[in-house]
Order: C-alpha cells, then sequence, then structure tokens
C-alpha cells in the first residue's frame, strides 16, 4: 500500500496503539508456542493494512449500518431511577443483530480472514454470543465455521448452540479441564495451531496475544463512539460514570475506549463476584488475581501457589474466565479505570429490577453493570448521570434463570 | 562441556556410538504419582535415553494433544507442580547422569520467578530449559538467567518459523534445537511428517548445533527415520501413553522396555 494513503479513515483506528511488542504498560505481549509466531505476525501485518484502508473501513461500517443494525438506540431508564435524581442511561446492545455487542467484532474479523484468503473460521465461545456472531459473519461472507465450546456451557446455553447450527456452524463440545470458556480458548487455539494455513481465528475478546487485544478493541471501540455522541445529545454533557461487566473486557473496553480522555468520567468494570470472593468460586480478577500469562498474553490471572489457573464460577458464562483483557490491567494500574464485583444473586436481582421497571430483559452478564448501579443508586447525587452498557440480551438466560429461581410455568409474575 | 553437548557428541561419534538412533525421551513429571515418577526416570534413562524431558503438569497445556493433556491432568490431581518437578530432577540426579531438559509452559515459571526458577533448576541437576509459550521475542530476562547459570535454552523451530528468526534462534539457542516435525499439537502420528526433514534441513543449512525432531513420532522406525537427518527423535505421548495403559507397579518396568524397543535393542 503506497505511503500518501497512510491516513486513520476511521477515528476508531490506530489513536492508542501498544508498543511494538503488543504491550500495553506491563501488561499484554505474545506468550504462544513458536507454530503460531508466524501467523498472528501475519495477522497482524494484516490488521494494521486493513484498517487504514478506506475500503475495508467503508464495508465494515457499511455493514454495522445495514446488517447489524447500528448505531444502538440510548435510552433512559427513568422508571428504575425515579425519585432518585440519578439520570441512567443505557447503550443499547442488546438490540444488535444478533443480540449482543459480539457481532461488532465477529463482522470485522471475518472480513480480514477472507481479505487474508482464509477460507475458515474457529472461534471460542462462553454464553454462546460471539459463537452466534461469528457463525452469523461466516454465513454472510461465506466462510466454513467451527466453534469451540465448553461442554458445561453448551448445557447451560443450549438456545444458543441451536442458533450456531441453523446457521451452518460446526459447534465442538470440550470436554477437557473446567469445560468453560478458558477451555473452548484452549481448544480453539489446538485447532489453529493444526490449520495455520486456511483457517483465520476470531477471538471473541480483548485477549490472547498481539494483536488481538487491540483489535478487538478497535471493532469494538464503535459502542463507545456512538455512546459519547448520544449522550451529549441527549443529556448535553457527558456521563459521570460508565459502568460495562467485564469478562475477558470487549464489551467494556468498546465503551470506555471513547471516554478514556475525558478526565471527568469515571470508568467502572464489574466482574463476577460468583458465590463468593475465594478460590474456585469467582471470577473476579481484580479481587484476586495476579500477574500471569494465559492465552498468550500477560495480564491479571487467578492462579494457585504453582502458577496454574484456577477454576472459576459466574452464573453467567460470559463472564466465567479467569483472565481479563491486559489493556484493562493497565488502565487500572494507571489509575484510569476501577474495578468492582457483583455476586450472582445480586445479579439476577439487577436483571429482575430492569425487566420489570424498564420492559429489557438483559444478558446475565450485563446483569452484573445493572446491578452495580441499582446496589449503588442510593450513593449517587441527584443530577449524577450514569451510562451502562447493556451488552446483550438474556433471551439466552431465560431457561438457567428459571431453573435457578426453581419457577414452574404458571403464568404468574416473578 | 555441558551434559546435553556431551550427549550429543557422543551421538555424533562413531566411535562411542554404534549407530544406535538418538532418543530424547518426554514424560510428564507426577504422572501417575511423584514417587513413581521418579523411578520411570531412572528406567528410561537404563533403557537407553540418550536425553530425558521432564514435562511439568500445568492446567492449560494449549500446545500437547490429548494424552499428555491428560498425564498433565493426573499428575496435578496427584499434587504435582513445578516445585515438585524439579524435587524429581533433584532425587533422580543422584542416580543417573542423563541430560535433563524441563519442558514447561511459562506461566508456572514465572510465577515462581525468573531468577527462583533458574536457581533452583541448577541446583536440582537440570541441564536445560524449554518454554512452550515464550518465542524469543519474550525470552531475554530468561534467557539472560539461564545463561548465567549454565544451563541450556532450547528453542522450538516449526515449519512456520522465517530464517531470521531461525537464525535468532540458532544464535541465543544452546544444548540442541528442537525441530517440530508438523503443524498443531503433541500426539502420535501413523507416520514422519513430509514437513519434518524441510525443517531440519533449513536449520542445519544455518547452524552445527545438534537436532532432536519431535512431534507425532511414536515407532522405532519412526526414531530411525528421523535419525538419519537429525541427531535425535523426540518422543513423548507415545511413552505417556504406555505409562497410562500400566498396570500399576509395571509403569518403570513398561516404560524401560519401550524405550529400550525405540532405540531398537529388543524385538
Amino acid at each position: 500500500m503506497p505511503s500518501s494513503l497512510h491516513v486513520n479513515p476511521s477515528p476508531l483506528f490506530g489513536k492508542r496503539d501498544p508498543d511494538s511488542r503488543g504491550y500495553f504498560g506491563e501488561f499484554g505481549g505474545r506468550f504462544i508456542p513458536e507454530t503460531l509466531v508466524a501467523p498472528v505476525e501475519a495477522l497482524t501485518a494484516a490488521y494494521f493494512e486493513a484498517r487504514r484502508d478506506p475500503e475495508f473501513v467503508a464495508e465494515l461500517e457499511h455493514l454495522l449500518a445495514t446488517f447489524v443494525g447500528r448505531p444502538t438506540p440510548l435510552y433512559e431508564a427513568r422508571n428504575a431511577t425515579a425519585g432518585t435524581g440519578v439520570r441512567l442511561f443505557l447503550k443499547r446492545e442488546d438490540l444488535a443483530h444478533t443480540g449482543a455487542h459480539k457481532i461488532n467484532n465477529a463482522i470485522g474479523q471475518a472480513l480480514l480472514a477472507r481479505r487474508m484468503g482464509k477460507t475458515r473460521v474457529v472461534a471460542e465461545t462462553g454464553a454462546g454470543q460471539h459463537g452466534v456472531a461469528t457463525a452469523t459473519a461466516c454465513a454472510l461472507l461465506g466462510l466454513e465455521c467451527i466453534v469451540y465450546m465448553g461442554a458445561q456451557d453448551m448445557a447451560r446455553q443450549a438456545l444458543n448452540v441451536f442458533r450456531m447450527q441453523m446457521l451452518g456452524a460446526t459447534v465442538t463440545s470440550v470436554d477437557a479441564g473446567s469445560q468453560t470458556l478458558k477451555d473452548a480458548i484452549n481448544e480453539a487455539m489446538r485447532d489453529w495451531v493444526a490449520n495455520v494455513a486456511t483457517t483465520s481465528y476470531v477471538l471473541g475478546s480483548v485477549l490472547g496475544p498481539h494483536p488481538y487485544p487491540l483489535m478487538v478493541r478497535e471493532f469494538q471501540s464503535v459502542i463507545g463512539a456512538e455512546a459519547r455522541a448520544q449522550m451529549l445529545d441527549a443529556a448535553g454533557r457527558l456521563p459521570d460514570l460508565v459502568v460495562a461487566c467485564v469478562g475477558g473486557g470487549s464489551n467494556a473496553m468498546g465503551i470506555f475506549d471513547a471516554f478514556i480522555g475525558d478526565p471527568s468520567v469515571q470508568l467502572l468494570g464489574v466482574e463476577a463476584g460468583g458465590r463468593a470472593i475465594a478460590d474456585g468460586e469467582h471470577a473476579a480478577r481484580f479481587a484476586g488475581g495476579a500477574p500471569g500469562v494465559l492465552h498468550g498474553t500477560r495480564s491479571l490471572l487467578l492462579q494457585d501457589t504453582h502458577g496454574n489457573v484456577l477454576p472459576t464460577h459466574s452464573v453467567s458464562a460470559g463472564l466465567d474466565y479467569p483472565s481479563v483483557g491486559p489493556e484493562h490491567a493497565w488502565l487500572a494500574s494507571i489509575g484510569r479505570t476501577r474495578y468492582d464485583w457483583i455476586d450472582d444473586d445480586a445479579a439476577l436481582d439487577g436483571f429482575g429490577w430492569i425487566a420489570r421497571l424498564e420492559g429489557i430483559l438483559p444478558a446475565l452478564e450485563s446483569s452484573h453493570a445493572i446491578a452495580w448501579v441499582q446496589r449503588h443508586v442510593q450513593t449517587f447525587k441527584a443530577g449524577d448521570v450514569v451510562l451502562v452498557n447493556v451488552s446483550g440480551r438474556g433471551d439466552k438466560d431465560v431457561d438457567s434463570i428459571r431453573a435457578r429461581l426453581g419457577l414452574a410455568v404458571t403464568g404468574t409474575p416473578v | 562441556m555441558s551434559r546435553l553437548a556431551a550427549a550429543f557428541a557422543r551421538l555424533r561419534d562413531p566411535l562411542a556410538n554404534n549407530g544406535d538412533p538418538g532418543l530424547v525421551a518426554y514424560i510428564t513429571a507426577g504422572d501417575p504419582n511423584f514417587d513413581t515418577s521418579c523411578e520411570i526416570v531412572r528406567a528410561i534413562a537404563r533403557g537407553g535415553a540418550d536425553v530425558i524431558e521432564i514435562g511439568v503438569p500445568f492446567s492449560d497445556p494449549i500446545a500437547d494433544g490429548p494424552v499428555i493433556q491428560r498425564a498433565s491432568e493426573r499428575a496435578l490431581a496427584a499434587g504435582g507442580s513445578l516445585t515438585s518437578a524439579l524435587e524429581l530432577v533433584r532425587r533422580v540426579r543422584a542416580d543417573i547422569d542423563t541430560p535433563i531438559v524441563l519442558f514447561t509452559y511459562v506461566n508456572p515459571v514465572l510465577r515462581m520467578g525468573t531468577g527462583a526458577f533458574v536457581a533452583a533448576a541448577a541446583d536440582a541437576g537440570v541441564d536445560g530449559a524449554l518454554m512452550l509459550d515464550l518465542p524469543i521475542e519474550e525470552s531475554d530476562e530468561m534467557h539472560a538467567a539461564l545463561d548465567r547459570a549454565g544451563l541450556d535454552q532450547i528453542f522450538l523451530i516449526s515449519p512456520t518459523t522465517a530464517e531470521p528468526r531461525l537464525r535468532r534462534a540458532a544464535e541465543l539457542g544452546r544444548g540442541f534445537l528442537y525441530a517440530i516435525s508438523r503443524l498443531g499439537v503433541t500426539g502420535t502420528r501413523d507416520a514422519v511428517s513430509h514437513t519434518a526433514r524441510p525443517v531440519v534441513d533449513a536449520i542445519r543449512a544455518i547452524t552445527g548445533l545438534p537436532v532432536a525432531l519431535g512431534f507425532g513420532i511414536g515407532r522405532p522406525e519412526h526414531v530411525r527415520e528421523a535419525y538419519q537427518y537429525a541427531d535425535a527423535a523426540v518422543v513423548g505421548s507415545a511413552l505417556v501413553q504406555v505409562i497410562a495403559d500400566s498396570s500399576p507397579g509395571q509403569e518403570a518396568t513398561d516404560a524401560e522396555r519401550f524405550v529400550g524397543w525405540l532405540k531398537g535393542r529388543m524385538p
């Protein structure tokens, strides 16, 4: 590509890159088996070329508008905050095609895979939303799609398994280890190592070796770019606080990104507190993690004293992961973002709060962010403006919530 | 001369080696338990392994196929760790002189601390270390620490490794280079991959370091085939499977016999 075209065609791309080795401060990097070094370098080169190619960006933006349904709305939840004086705005990623923010990244990476001449895509999925989004993008772009999913997650997200299959994807059950997202990533990486010539790995969060944390954040940063403009339009000012749930952390990086340069805006990530903050019972890396390497990146990691990765638990499959995106770890280390956790029961309360008062069934992942606001609404000042990213919709969770609450189908409100 | 250098020099010396193919034998430390694992290491040294690779059990072995994954799970369930793998080396080092390479994912090493790990490894009698997910670009601190302690860092070379990185690995690598015969994870295959020889040839064109060829090698004919162009073959999953299939108490005997069979010493 001629250097005269070396202009960022979109404000989303190239504005805050890690160093040349993929580090955000002391976090990130590339800790991968030798066979993956060349494909990851090729992916990096292809991504850096694509993001400054106006044609690539135009095709992505066209699909985001006409296929995904962007921009997603910003909605003010007045009922839930009645009497508090707090203004709560919800960024409605649940209304994006396939029902979550994951599609923003899946479309971007699938376009890149096609551009690189790959014919086959592998992906991991936890809650199933990234798997559904990748299956959707592959159906659209004519790519073969294999999704790895932990056996335990397949059981609790059966609806999404069927959706992927109907979209033409092969869903492969992973029976190793904890049978959740971490093990699905292990298996997707093993597949990729064996099939690097034909295959792209479409990773679903701001994790993994460089360039994934950067690339996934940039594909997701459309969330924050829209939300920031929508806030100025709807409230006439920036929010005081932006809240998002953090599993790997892609929806959070996506919405935080636009506000990082706004010092008046606090950024809060909400992790899964699970049953308790004790080994194996939660997925709150900022509460119980230490620096470590998993899946190609150095970040905060829930691990034992010997460096083995601890099992995790969350009611929400999408937050059930022992590490977190390296850029989150870095932003926390410099004090720009902070993190708190919400346990399983509180997340369900948050789900019910927004369902009953606002007519929205949020995903259990997003319910953690909502629940944090519910728990803290009394501590805000009148006139405070809070923005929450509703990263996905809760249809996929309805069965597991019903089972958890022990409800029969009776027709009575719960 | 380091133990590894001496072992490969002996393999290349027609007066010292009467045509036996070179063999690097891998086992997972602590599989099925610590004491048996010590016996197995002594047994495969007796069986004729030229180099022994001790795998450190890890919760997320992304470069390994199912056989070594299961071994890792068994070892972890029996209390295995990097600490106990080092203790295993210390125990067997009193009895055997075969060079020992630690084969590990990087996180247990980082958790222990690079300095502490290198000191403990040198003290235990480890000769070299290979970190599967620590590519050259991330190796500066580790390499310097190993070098200072006189330990060899072994780098992997894959069919996908480009020449500039191969040159860098040849420059920094000590003991031997580990050639990955094919794309994919560890695990036994029916034949040596057609991608194996080009990888070894590419290494030979650049360096005189010994080359051990691994991934997918599990039979004596594979070992002999590899020895036609590499200094040694690495056998991991096939040996680990023999141990997994052994009756309790028979693991060391079976492992010794299997290693002898791979070396071509028994029918």
